[in-house]
């Protein structure tokens, strides 16, 4: 029965060397995908290549996917699933300015550690800024975000908040990545003009 | 790829090979995802590592000042070391296979990835200041886009779907007076 973590004690080593690699696969497909260069990333809000839409929404389908079919064959209880808890300010606010950031630096912090394992040095820049902001929200708006912390709930998903099962949301998901795939393919050739 | 190399430097290899299909690496990394689900129970992140540093060195310099900010101590009442935490050695991976990627893609070089219009020391600024706000943006969202809009949705979580749709409106938003920067 899985999650492995809810039946099998891993051993601290163990457990820390899964999740090393994890990591390696994580920043593999990354990189395959382009994300290491910040060109490529910000292109997605100029239309003319929209493979960050591309490869996050086939990513989220593809494990929404696979997470109900293990749960539909009685493989995987989802209730043993990490489900961060909803606190809608602060993924609005967040979200806000995570965006700014992004295309004002050109990566996310994912993305930004594949940048500097292939050697661009404004991948190193962004990073050390996002090492600075972890540092410097803790010491300056811890205040903050203890007032932020009050509006969480519990987690919350689709299923439980519209009463519809899972199943429904993995075809809609499906559904909705066809046809942006189509939207994006027009919007690539109608934008492609904008390529520097 | 027209990366611009750094003077004196030179793109170590030839022509380096093109990126996968897009949906291809999305369907690679959903199932390094799935997998993470599968395994240890919670997704991929990263921005989780540097907190957790930050509140190492933080505790390093003065426990009591450390304990003083709720952001430090939640990730020290959790037990964490930098080299204890889940994150810490899922980011340390994730910068071996992107390494191990682009390497034998061609594509590892000493250079700027900038537009045409910035020069290199405005392209570090940005890149710098553009990381210290999206640090603070994912601290606000308790999560970056591996951590919650990834992760989150995967799973169909509300607030992290919702975190998704707000960078993607503040990236449009903003992209056209940022477009000096990159077109």
């Amino acid at each position: 029965m899985f999650p492995l973590s809810s039946t099998l004690e891993l051993s601290q080593v163990a457990s820390l060397g899964l999740a090393a690699l994890l990591g390696v696969g994580f920043g593999f497909f990354l990189e395959k995908a382009g994300f290491g260069s910040a060109r490529k990333l910000v292109a997605v809000f100029y239309l003319y290549d929209m493979a960050v839409v591309k490869v996050m929404f086939t990513a989220i389908v593809t494990a929404l996917a696979g997470l109900f079919l293990l749960a539909a064959a009685g493989a995987l209880d989802l209730a043993e699933l990490y489900v961060e808890p909803t606190n809608y300010p602060a993924a609005i606010i967040g979200g806000l300015v995570f965006g700014a950031g992004f295309v004002i630096g050109g990566y996310c912090p994912g993305t930004s550690v594949a940048a500097c394992a292939t050697g661009r040095l404004d991948g190193m820049a962004f990073l050390s800024g996002i090492f600075l902001a972890a540092y410097g929200y803790a010491e300056l708006f811890s205040g903050f975000d203890a007032w932020l912390s009050q509006s969480a709930r519990p987690e919350l998903t689709l299923p439980a908040l519209t009463g519809l099962p899972m199943g429904w949301f993995v075809l809609a998901f499906i559904a909705v990545l066809a046809l942006a795939a189509w939207g994006m393919k027009a919007a690539e050739r109608r934008f492609s003009g904008l390529r520097p | 790829m027209n990366t611009i190399a750094t003077p004196g430097r030179h793109p170590a290899m030839g022509n380096p090979a093109p990126y996968w299909n897009p949906y291809l690496a999305g369907f690679g990394l959903g199932l390094v995802l799935l997998a993470a689900y599968v395994i240890a129970g919670r997704g991929l992140g990263a921005t989780g590592a540097f907190s957790t540093l930050s509140a190492w060195i933080a505790n390093a310099i003065s426990p009591e000042h450390a304990l003083s900010s709720s952001v430090h101590a939640r990730y020290l009442a959790n037990g964490d070391t930098p080299l204890t935490a889940w994150l810490t050695w899922l980011v340390l991976g994730a910068f071996v296979g992107a390494a191990i990627s682009g390497f034998f893609a061609g594509r590892f070089s000493l250079s700027i990835e900038k537009g045409p219009g910035v020069s290199n020391g405005q392209r570090l600024v940005l890149a710098f200041s553009g990381g210290i706000i999206a640090g603070i943006g994912s601290r606000i969202a308790r999560g970056c886009t591996s951590g919650q809009a990834l992760t989150g949705a995967a799973i169909l979580n509300v607030g992290s779907l919702v975190f998704m749709i707000a960078v993607f409106v503040a990236g449009y938003a903003v992209a056209w007076a940022l477009r000096k920067e990159w077109l």
